[in-house]
């Protein structure tokens, strides 16, 4: 018997729990030759912003030992050309799109949550508190927990969507944060965004990356994620959703018992592009090899 | 289109410089000159990420059974230059590699009719040689190969075969004329009398210096550009050049691997 993969994460029903990551699917378009939409839970947009970004100078990406880092400093289209360009796209896929989204200030934020509610293919919100690799927004409301309830609070008041807040594990207490954007009116958490990391070329005494430092991903940072999901998941009532490092239906399943309602493949798309499809694939023929009926039984069933 | 593609020979063709022939389906026989492929060189998660190839050449080979027909394959010429190109070196014909291509934009063939003057630098002759067949079919070319030393100039007598006129350079001395690629290129185009496209291909320098002659003469120039990328198909956005008008106050950015490898040299930011 097919077991039932679907979960419901904070109103928005996903047909299974495997989403993908802002920043690793472009606006779902570019992946349409690889991956049948129709068989993944959701995809998440690159983040966006009022004005269009460029990002950051080159280098920009550099490989490490099962990771790699990026500071591409959030280039995206902007939310008028996303709205022209993009969501005509959003438009002809089965599949519920997340706008990731981002602000240099709290007003900024809430314009964008504003903007974003009135676009009926947006299935929901995900507000980024955590990107590393900028000056402004980002980050610095990704540290501080009154700075994060700040923003948090402002975009609840600026929709009605279902709000994700995406955290940051380069903070002291992961739990803290999370309790913050709880009670300011987060509906969902997702964890992690990538570690702040650096890497550096002996021979020319330089850093690899023109920013210096970057967000470290890829299956070498999946055991803090998996930890921080776990110590998340215990602390607070939100659906979470699992990032860090998943390359496969087992990583996937394993962030689902450590409390993850839903998971995001990041990195793993860059490698394969249709990693996301696959991994729900196997995820199933887990459940179906293992007589699990019913996805929704995993979540936080870590035993201790 | 991703595939899986069985190794037929991976050579050896000068210190430090391989060549691999691999088996590919159909589809790939209409790649364009000047696309790449994304190369994951085993199952591991080191290294993580696929490596960009350019397409060096695309044909058919009989398989050696008795009553087999004609299957396409295509070849990749690559330096090895960290872990990932070694692992590449190290595999054997039977061996199956995991790709997804051709990506990107190729070369624009231009008019019949003008000479076409390609230039390449090492390692960047790897998407040159399909150039030049498709290229030869219509038009005289000349091919100007430069290096450091006798070791960098690669694969020269394939392109000879197609009847491409060669012009080799290096730094020392060792192989051709001693210098840089770009004096044989001017010295060409003082003699010229009728149209030109330039082709391009090799260390940012070299291209610098060649997108610099065509701007100067105003001969049309097309190059082709390397990028550290993750994904190859404009996800990741880690590829991005600078373009004509970029200035750290006004960014403005190409993707390589979507909105190139190859570019008109005009499109681009060079250093004046």
């Amino acid at each position: 018997m097919k077991p039932d993969m679907s979960v419901n994460l904070a109103g928005i029903p996903l047909r299974n729990p495997v989403m993908t990551a802002s920043g690793t699917f472009g606006y779902g378009e570019e992946f349409a030759e690889y991956v049948d939409m129709a068989s993944i839970g959701a995809f998440i947009t690159k983040g966006l912003s009022l004005k269009a970004r460029a990002g950051n100078p080159t280098p920009r990406i550099v490989e490490t030992p099962g990771g790699m880092l990026n500071a591409i400093g959030l280039q995206n289209v902007g939310i008028d050309a996303f709205i022209t360009k993009k969501v005509p796209y959003l438009r002809s896929v089965n599949t519920p799109a997340i706008a990731n989204f981002f602000g240099n200030t709290v007003d900024e934020y809430a314009e964008m949550a504003r903007r974003l509610d009135e676009i009926p293919e947006v299935a929901g919100l995900e507000v980024n508190i955590s990107c590393p690799n900028v000056k402004l927004g980002g980050i610095v409301f990704g540290t501080d927990p009154d700075s994060a309830a700040s923003v948090v609070s402002a975009c609840r008041a600026a929709t009605k969507k279902p709000l994700i807040v995406k955290l940051s594990p380069n903070v002291t207490d992961v739990v803290a944060m999370a309790r913050a954007c709880e009670d300011a009116g987060a509906d969902a958490l997702s964890l992690i965004n990538t570690l702040i990391g650096m890497a550096i070329d002996l021979n020319r005494r330089r850093p690899v990356l023109a920013n210096i430092t970057g967000g470290f991903s890829g299956p070498a940072i999946k055991p803090i994620a998996l930890r921080m999901v776990w110590q998340v998941a215990k602390a607070v009532k939100v659906p979470i959703i699992g990032i860090g490092g998943i390359m496969n239906a087992v990583d996937a399943l394993e962030f689902m018992l450590a409390g993850a309602t839903a998971v995001q493949v990041g990195t793993a798309s860059f490698i394969n592009p249709g990693a996301a499809q696959k991994i729900a694939e196997d995820m199933e023929a887990w459940l179906i090899a293992n007589g699990v009926a019913d996805i929704k039984s995993l979540i936080g069933a870590l035993e201790t | 289109m991703q595939f899986t593609a069985m190794i037929l020979s991976n050579v050896e063709v000068s210190p430090g410089y391989w060549r691999m022939r691999m088996t590919a389906p159909p589809e790939c026989a209409s790649a364009r000159p000047g696309q790449f492929v994304m190369v994951r060189v085993n199952g591991a998660i080191d290294p993580l990420l696929r490596r960009p190839f350019g397409i060096f050449d695309i044909g058919s080979y009989t398989p050696a059974q008795s009553g087999a027909h004609p299957q396409p394959y295509m070849e990749m010429l690559y330096r090895v230059v960290g872990k990932g190109t070694a692992m590449l070196s190290a595999l054997h014909g039977s061996d199956l590699l995991d790709i997804l291509g051709p990506l990107g934009k190729g070369f624009d063939l231009g008019a019949p009719d003008e000479e076409k003057l390609i230039v390449g630098g090492g390692v960047g002759l790897a998407p040159l040689y399909l150039l030049a067949k498709e290229l030869i079919k219509e038009s005289k070319v000349r091919l100007f190969a430069g290096g450091r030393t006798r070791d960098d100039i690669l694969c020269i007598t394939e392109f000879e075969r197609l009847g491409v006129e060669c012009y080799t350079a290096t730094e020392d001395g060792s192989l051709g004329e001693c210098g840089l690629v770009t004096e044989a290129l001017l010295r060409r185009l003082d003699q010229m009398q009728g149209g030109a496209t330039i082709y391009a291909c090799g260390p940012h320098g070299m291209l610098n210096a060649v997108a610099g002659i065509a701007a100067e003469r105003s001969i049309p120039c097309q190059v082709s550009l390397e990028g550290y990328m993750a994904c190859g198909v404009g996800a990741c956005l880690g590829c991005v050049a600078p373009g004509r008008s970029h200035s750290p106050e006004t960014p403005d950015f190409r993707c390589v691997c979507t909105e190139g490898p190859v570019f008109e040299a005009g499109e681009l930011k060079w250093r004046e």
